[in-house]
This record gives structure tokens, C-alpha cells and sequence, in this order.
């Protein structure tokens, strides 16, 4: 119990216990600063002991040599040996723990940017180095990046993953008390990489809630990925009745697929981001490889968008009419219809993309 | 008999040896003599030395205070930049290989020089025109990609890239040319009677080192091409937006760069054998398991690369398998602190400054092994990866490790090298200033990496901010601890006590001739019937009695 409270309050030089494995993770670097501490003592002060008994006495003095002892050998390479390999297991349990992705997470998307982290959540609403989330959700992001890696890092929790260009990272954690804790670029990207940093505030679910109603943006990120959908006409192909060229997507998210090309794929975040930037990659079994590229076409926020959206697909069966889950927009829009909200695309969308 | 000694005596008085066989810029600047050669090494190295140090007091002066007062955030991205860069390729690779093991392996074999001479100057000449290309990079206005020049910042950037890497590129070949050099010497030029296992560790050490070398190095020249072409022709190997894979680069860099870090630091265990031997007069305890524990960290030092990576998505499965391979590094490296340990047990242990240099070394290196082990931790090493955790750590290993021992090996042999002594009394206070400074620099830098303060920021929060200052407080002190050190050497070329050929003593063959010894090295070729390390009374005077009586 008194060990307890050392640990909540009092590890040295240790950021706060902000999330539910920080603990976990703190314990273990406790029990490598003992080792550490009992090793480099014992070993300082044996040497110290030897240096000073046996001193030279006399510029005469040439004592006897020891060959070694294979039996001493065995111990000391025996014995740190299983230490390490307890080291080893404890710190790869310490990171599944940190790695395996949580059940029924807030879904937050992130796109890293030289040098900014836009945030945002499912309800639509954005922030710039600034993120809202409440206590007492696991609370996920997947993360994109415009330019160069960076490295989404927040000590408080014990998290961190980079940010790759080209596919989708993600990381969790499940905050567990409220507050305003630090975050930061931990992969150097560049001139302004020490100003790329920011603070998450873990608040009471209502009043989290209340951040959101005031905050409002327009629509949620899937209903604005749905508005996206018919813009570049995907729904031209990407139909729900089936009748498309390419595979309807509705109940997809989540489950496995045969591929043309053998072997089975799961449709996850990453497996549909590489299916819009580069669609020949992993071609569904039964369809054949038509798709054009959206490489350039769609920004990295865009393809968060889409890929809400089609996650908010997932739950549903083909035929059914596609709606976002939060604010049911269930009125196809045309896909000349402008969406006033989305943020400027870096390439003027056109309404159907170029087939190269 | 005693008659024809003393005649030979008169005879070499005054001796020639190779610093005055002969005089002249040319006599230098093409000379095929190891020593000569190893002596050129010592002025570039340490011309990269002070330069890489003066960037590294620019970074801690910048750090004093968390805002970024004495310069723009472009010109601190450059300062560490190059801060790596000179003192990784350019001071800690070559730093013992070059200097003290071109020096010292043919002596310690009892040849009378490497086995391709001329490679060996044909190295020295390729290591400056790397050094050449780098410093036309830094004066052109520097690079600003980090030392681990990762994609896709350093295809993108606008800054002395290409010149810098082409100088890096070069740069290797001295190294590769050297660590071939090495492995033939070694191989077939030991003295009659020289086996594989009365090889002082020393040699063992340069030895996997030098496999290392011709392993290693040429991966790095792929990568630096590789991200040549990327830079000019930008054919997407590393765009993913081309179907490359940025991630792959880290992969062909750390494929070098890890076993690199032990290019560094095995050939400084050797000379920490070589201390720990002499000032205690014991043969190393357990002498063979030293011997290939550093062929096993030559070996493992390859399958490890990974554990650089641990967030950089690559795949749990992977980051498991590189975790686990790391855990076999440490043995061997644990195994040799071991071993130092047992051998002062029933010594004669004198505290003269290269053994205080000894047990510095092995203090540091605890430490800066032991962080190795938290880092290797996954679930840790997702906390601590890219904060200033790592930082302290590798300066553990490769300052207080690999310099430590350079320094400790400088004053060691350089009586042997310059035929005078140092002055006792200021290399132990620069010792402990090394030392002290060394601790205060950097230990506050873990706590500070555990705290969350991520590596290269040029500013950072307020409450960093205690632990910044020890730390520069700390670096100033080392500055001093390392400038001391070359003033006395400067001194001592001239007014410094006369060296006997074997002052401390020693009992490798370097020490059986004189000091400075000749340009052949030996006057004759010496047959070796005893083991490394025999310490006795007319072993060690071996070459005193015959030779010089002094
Ligand atoms: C001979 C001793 C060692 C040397 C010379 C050495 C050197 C280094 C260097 C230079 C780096 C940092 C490179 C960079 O990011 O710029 C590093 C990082 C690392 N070292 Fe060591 N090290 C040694 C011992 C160990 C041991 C024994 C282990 C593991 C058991 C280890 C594990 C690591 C890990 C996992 C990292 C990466 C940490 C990260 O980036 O998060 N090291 N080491
Ligand atoms: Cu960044």
C-alpha cells in the first residue's frame, strides 16, 4: 500500500499517472531503476573494494594470475540472462497492453501537418493542437500525415506512435482523471518541430458534452466522408443495390475479404486508405481492378473523412439506405452540391476524378 | 656479451626513431608508416573533435533557458545536426581504429607495419576528402535533417544535404579500407609464436570491429545513394506516395547505424582490457570469454536494428522478435564488466590516470548498458523512444564509454607514441573533471526523457527547465575536463619527462621496443613464448635489461 502511494505520487521526475497504463508502465521502470541501482552499487563498490585493498604497494609487485573459473562464467552470464528474459516479458506485456486496440473506442482522427495536429472528432468538430476528450471512454485516434513523420506523444499517458505518411497509425489510452495534459512531436520533422506540441483536456463526460454542442462544425465526420462519396462519385460504382461496378460497402468494415489475387485481407482504416490512393493494390476477389486512383485528389483530412464514413457503413447491410450516425442526413446530395464546411482541399476536387 | 650491449648502446644514442628518421611536410604527408599515419589521423580527429564540441556547447548554451534566445530554430536543427554527424562519423568511428589501433596493431603483433601500407595513408586521404565535402556542407550553410537523415524530411529539405551525405558516403570507404587493412594484418602478419589466444584483447576488439566495417559500412553507401537519387531523380523508393516506403529507410539506416554504435564502442573495451591488465599486472580473468564476446556483439550487433523502430508502425510481431534479440547483446557486454571486475581480485592495482580513465569507463558504461535494457523494453520504450531518455543513454555509451577509453588509451600509450610522459597531476584532475562533468551533463537528462521532454526541441516547457541548466553547467565543466587533456599533451611533446620503453609496465610487444619505437618497429623480429598479459618481474623488464638499462 505504501508502495501504492510512492508510486501514485512519488516516482521522481516522473510525469502525472494520466491514463489507465501508465501505471503499468511506471512500475516497470521501477523495477529496472532497482536493478540498475543494485547492479551499478554492487559492481562500483566491489571495484572500489579490490582498487583499494589490493593497491600497489610496491613498484615490485607482480601477483600470481588467475585463468578464470568457467563455473563463475556460467553464473554471471546465467544469471543476467534470466533477468533479461524477465525483462523482455515484462516489457513485451507491458506493450500489448499499451498496443492492443481497445473495444467501443471514441473514435478521434488526427492528421499531422509541419508543424500542427489537427484534430477531429466524429461529431464534426475540429481542433488545432487542442483536444477535447472526456473521462471515462477509451479514446482512439488514427492518424494521418500531410508531409513528414511525426510522432504523436503525450507523457502524462505513456503513449506515443509515429505518424507515417502513406498509411494510418493508431494509438489509445482510457484517461482516468481529468485535466490539461502536455502533448508533443517526439519525431523531428523540421524547422518548427519543438512548436508542433499542444495539450489534450480529459473533462467529465457533460461537460465534454457541453464542449461539443458549443463547438459544433458542420456535420459529422462521416456524413461530411458521405457528402465526399458522391462529390468524387464514388457512388457511381460503389453502389448500395449492388448493381455498381465495384463492391457495395455496406456491413463491409471490419470483416475479412478474399482477394483476386489469393489470400484474405481485412477491411480495416489502412485497407481502405490504400484502396482510394491506390486501388490496384489489393483487388477484391469477383471485381475487376477499375478503380482509378484518388492519389492527390483527396487530402489526407478527406480520406479520414471517407474512411468514417465507410466505418459508419459497416453496421449496416447492403440495400440499406446509407446515413451518417450522428446526424442523420439521409438525403443524397448531388454530386455537383458543394460542401460548405469542408475545409479547403489542397487540389481543386473535381466532380469526377481522371482515370489515368 | 656485456660488452656488445653496451656498444650497441652508444650506438643508439642519439636514436632515430620514426618521429625523426625524417623531417619535412613530405616526409609526413606521404609517409607509409603506420605510426606517422596514425599520427595524421590524430590531428583531423581531433580538429572534428573540438569542432563537434563547439556545436555541442552552442546546443547546451541554447538549452540553458526553454525559450530560444541566442538563435532561430533553423540554426538549432543545424547545430545538433552537425553536432552528430562530425562527432559520429567523424571523431567516435575512426577516433581508436584510426589512431591508437593504427598505431598500435602491427606493434602489438610484432610486424612491422600493416599489411597494405599504403591503404592505409590511401584511407587517411579518403577520410579528409569526405571531411572535405562535410565541411563545404557545413560552411555552405549546413544540413538540417538530424544525423539520422530519416525520409521524408531529408528528401524535402532545402539544405546541404547532397555535399553532406556525399561526404559521409566517402567517409566509409576510409573505414571499410581500414577494417580490411586490419583483418589481413591481423591474420597473417603476427610474430612467430603470436597465436590467436596470446593476442592481447586489444587486437580481438579491432578485430570484430573491423567486421563490422567491411559488413556494415557498405549498407550505409547504399542508403546514402539511395537517398541521392530519391533527392535528384525522385524516384519514389522512400515516396509512399509513389509506392515507396519511408519506413524503409530507417530500416537500411539502422541496419548500419546500430552495428555501428559498436564500431564505437568495442574497440574502446579492448583498450579498457589493455587498462585494466596493466594496472593491475593481471592477466584479464576469463580471457577467452572476453576474446569472443566480441566476435558474439559483432554478430548480434547485426540482428538488432529493429529496436530502433519499436513506434515507427512497424509490426508488433517484428517489434517482439527485436526486442527479444536485443537481450542478446547485453549478455556479452555484461559478461565483460564481469570480467574487468574479477581480474582487480588479488592484484596490484596502481592509480595512475589511465586506470582512473578504467574505472570511469566502467561506471558510465553500467549506466549507459544498463538504460539499454529499459529501452529494449517495449512497453517502455514506447514512453522513453525520442526523449531525451535515449539522449543520456547513448552519450553514456558512446561519451562516457567510447571517449572515456580513447582518453584513457591516450594516456597510456603516449609514451610510447611521443616517447615523453604527461604530467601526472593535471591528467587526474582532468580525469575527474571528465568525469564529474560528464555525470552532471547528462544524468539529468534521463530524468528529463523520462519526464517527457522529447529530443531535438529547441524550446521546450517551463518546467524542463532546472534540469536544462545542470545539465549546461555540466557540459562546461566537461569542456574544460577535455581541453586540459590536449594543452599537457602539447607540453609534453616537449617538456615532458624522457619515457622508458615500458614505463607503467606493460607486457604486450609494444612495449618491447623503444620509445618512440623505430620506423620497423622492432630491431629485430621477436618470437613470442609467453601469454598475453604475464606479468612478471623480468617480462615486464624484458626489454629494459637488454636494451636500454635506463
Ligand atoms: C555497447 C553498448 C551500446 C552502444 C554503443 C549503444 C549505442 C546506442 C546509440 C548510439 C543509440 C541511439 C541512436 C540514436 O537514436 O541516435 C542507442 C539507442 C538504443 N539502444 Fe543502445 N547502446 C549500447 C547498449 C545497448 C544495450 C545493451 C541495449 C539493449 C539491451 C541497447 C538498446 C538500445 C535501444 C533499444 C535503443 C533505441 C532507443 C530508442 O530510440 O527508443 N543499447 N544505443
Ligand atoms: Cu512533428
Amino acid at each position: 500500500m505504501f508502495l501504492f502511494l510512492l508510486l501514485e505520487n512519488w516516482i521522481p521526475f516522473a510525469p502525472e499517472q494520466g491514463s489507465s497504463v501508465a501505471e503499468t508502465v511506471d512500475w516497470l521502470y521501477v523495477f529496472l531503476v532497482s536493478l540498475t541501482i543494485f547492479f551499478g552499487v554492487a559492481i562500483s563498490l566491489t571495484i572500489f573494494y579490490f582498487a583499494m585493498r589490493y593497491r600497489r604497494r610496491s613498484d615490485d609487485e607482480y601477483p600470481d594470475s588467475i585463468e578464470g573459473s568457467h563455473k563463475l562464467e556460467a553464473l554471471w552470464i546465467g544469471i543476467p540472462f534470466a533477468i533479461v528474459m524477465v525483462i523482455f516479458w515484462w516489457g513485451a506485456s507491458v506493450y500489448f497492453t499499451v498496443f492492443r486496440q481497445p473495444t467501443d473506442p471514441l473514435d478521434i482522427y488526427v492528421v499531422g501537418k509541419q508543424w500542427m495536429w489537427k484534430f477531429q472528432h466524429p461529431d464534426g468538430q475540429r481542433e488545432i493542437n487542442e483536444l477535447h476528450v472526456p473521462l471515462g471512454r477509451r479514446i482512439k485516434l488514427t492518424m494521418g500525415t500531410e508531409d513528414v513523420i511525426h510522432s504523436l506523444f503525450v507523457p502524462a499517458f505513456r503513449v506515443k506512435a509515429d505518424v507515417v505518411p502513406g498509411k494510418l497509425t493508431s494509438i489509445w489510452w482510457e484517461p482516468i482523471k481529468t485535466g490539461k495534459y502536455e502533448l508533443y512531436c517526439a519525431e523531428y520533422c523540421g524547422t518548427k518541430h519543438s512548436g508542433m506540441i499542444g495539450y489534450v483536456i480529459v473533462q467529465e463526460p457533460a461537460e465534454y458534452q457541453a464542449w461539443l454542442s458549443g463547438g459544433a462544425g458542420g456535420g459529422s465526420l462521416a456524413s461530411n466522408g458521405e457528402k465526399l462519396f458522391s462529390q468524387l462519385a464514388c457512388n457511381s460504382c460503389h453502389k448500395t443495390d449492388q448493381s455498381g461496378r465495384g463492391p457495395a460497402l455496406e456491413g463491409r468494415f471490419g470483416k475479412s475479404e478474399a482477394l483476386q489475387a489469393g489470400g484474405t485481407v481485412t477491411i480495416d482504416e489502412n485497407y481502405v486508405r490504400e484502396s482510394i490512393v491506390n486501388p490496384r493494390a489489393k483487388i477484391v476477389a469477383g471485381y475487376d481492378p477499375v478503380m482509378p486512383t484518388f492519389q492527390g485528389l483527396v487530402s489526407e483530412e478527406q480520406l479520414l473523412q471517407l474512411i468514417a464514413y465507410i466505418k459508419s457503413l459497416g453496421d449496416k447491410k447492403p440495400g440499406e439506405l446509407p446515413g451518417g450516425t450522428a446526424t442523420p442526413t439521409t438525403a443524397q446530395p448531388s454530386a455537383a452540391k458543394p460542401a460548405p464546411e469542408q475545409p479547403k482541399p489542397s487540389t481543386p476536387t473535381p466532380a469526377v476524378p481522371n482515370k489515368k | 656479451m656485456i660488452e656488445a650491449t653496451e656498444a650497441k648502446l652508444k650506438q643508439v644514442e642519439p636514436r632515430t626513431h620514426y618521429l625523426n628518421a625524417n623531417y619535412g611536410i613530405k616526409s609526413w604527408l606521404l609517409t607509409i608508416d603506420h605510426k606517422r599515419i596514425a599520427l595524421l589521423y590524430l590531428a583531423s580527429i581531433t580538429v572534428f573533435f573540438f569542432l563537434g564540441g563547439a556545436f555541442a556547447l552552442m546546443i547546451r548554451l541554447e538549452l540553458l533557458t526553454p525559450k530560444g534566445d541566442i538563435m532561430t530554430p533553423d540554426a538549432y536543427n543545424k547545430m545538433f545536426t552537425m553536432h552528430g554527424i562530425v562527432m559520429i562519423f567523424f571523431f567516435l568511428i575512426p577516433a581508436i581504429p584510426a589512431v591508437l589501433g593504427n598505431f598500435l596493431l602491427p606493434l602489438m603483433l610484432g610486424a612491422k607495419d600493416l599489411a597494405f601500407p599504403k591503404i592505409n595513408l590511401l584511407s587517411w586521404y579518403v577520410y579528409n576528402l569526405g571531411a572535405i565535402f562535410t565541411l563545404y556542407a557545413i560552411i555552405a550553410g549546413g544540413v538540417d535533417t538530424g544525423w539520422t537523415f530519416y525520409t521524408p524530411l531529408s528528401v524535402n529539405s532545402t539544405s546541404q544535404v547532397t555535399p553532406m551525405a556525399v561526404g559521409i558516403f566517402i567517409n566509409g570507404f576510409s573505414s571499410i579500407l581500414t577494417g580490411l587493412n586490419f583483418i589481413v594484418t591481423i591474420h597473417t602478419m603476427r610474430a612467430p609464436g603470436l597465436t590467436w589466444f596470446r593476442l592481447p584483447l586489444f587486437v580481438w576488439a579491432h578485430y570484430a570491429t573491423s567486421l563490422i566495417q567491411i559488413l556494415g559500412t557498405p549498407v550505409l553507401a547504399v542508403t546514402i545513394v539511395l537517398l541521392g537519387i530519391e533527392r535528384i531523380f525522385g524516384v519514389g523508393i522512400f515516396n509512399a506516395s509513389l509506392g515507396g516506403d519511408p519506413v524503409l529507410f530507417q530500416h537500411l539506416f539502422w541496419f548500419y547505424s546500430h552495428p555501428a554504435v559498436y564500431i564505437m564502442i568495442l574497440p574502446a573495451m579492448g583498450v579498457i582490457s589493455e587498462l585494466i591488465a596493466a594496472f593491475s599486472r593481471k592477466k584479464i580473468f576469463g580471457y577467452s570469454f572476453v576474446a569472443f564476446s566480441s566476435l558474439a556483439i559483432a554478430v548480434y550487433g547485426f540482428l538488432v536494428w529493429g529496436h530502433h523502430m519499436f513506434v515507427s508502425s512497424q509490426s508488433v510481431f517484428a517489434g517482439m522478435v527485436f526486442s527479444f534479440l536485443s537481450y542478446f547483446v547485453a549478455i556479452p557486454s555484461a559478461v565483460k564488466v564481469f570480467n574487468w571486475t574479477a581480474t582487480l581480485f588479488k592484484g596490484s592495482i596502481s592509480w595512475d590516470t589511465p586506470m582512473l580513465y578504467a574505472f570511469g569507463f566502467i561506471g558510465l558504461f553500467i549506466i549507459g548498458g544498463m538504460t539499454g535494457l529499459y529501452l529494449a523494453a517495449l512497453g517502455l520504450d514506447v514512453h522513453v523512444h525520442d526523449t531525451y531518455f535515449v539522449v543520456a543513454h547513448f552519450h553514456y555509451i558512446m561519451v562516457g564509454g567510447a571517449v572515456m577509453a580513447y582518453l584513457g588509451g591516450m594516456h597510456y600509450w603516449w609514451p610510447k607514441i611521443t616517447g615523453r610522459m604527461y604530467p601526472e597531476g593535471w591528467a587526474k584532475l582532468s580525469a575527474l573533471l571528465v568525469f564529474i562533468g560528464f555525470n552532471l551533463t547528462f544524468f539529468p537528462q534521463f530524468l528529463l526523457g523520462y519526464q517527457g521532454m522529447p529530443r531535438r526541441y529547441h524550446e521546450y516547457a517551463d518546467h524542463f527547465q532546472v534540469l536544462n541548466v545542470m545539465s549546461t553547467a555540466g557540459a562546461s565543466i566537461l569542456g574544460v575536463g577535455y581541453v586540459l587533456p590536449m594543452i599537457y599533451f602539447i607540453w609534453s611533446m616537449r617538456y615532458g619527462p624522457i619515457a622508458k620503453a615500458n614505463p607503467w609496465p606493460g607486457s604486450g610487444l609494444e612495449w618491447q621496443t623503444s620509445s618512440p619505437p623505430p620506423t620497423e618497429n622492432f630491431e629485430e623480429t621477436p618470437t613470442v613464448t609467453w601469454d598475453a598479459y604475464e606479468f612478471t618481474k623480468d617480462n615486464s623488464r624484458r626489454y629494459d635489461v637488454v636494451k636500454q638499462g635506463s
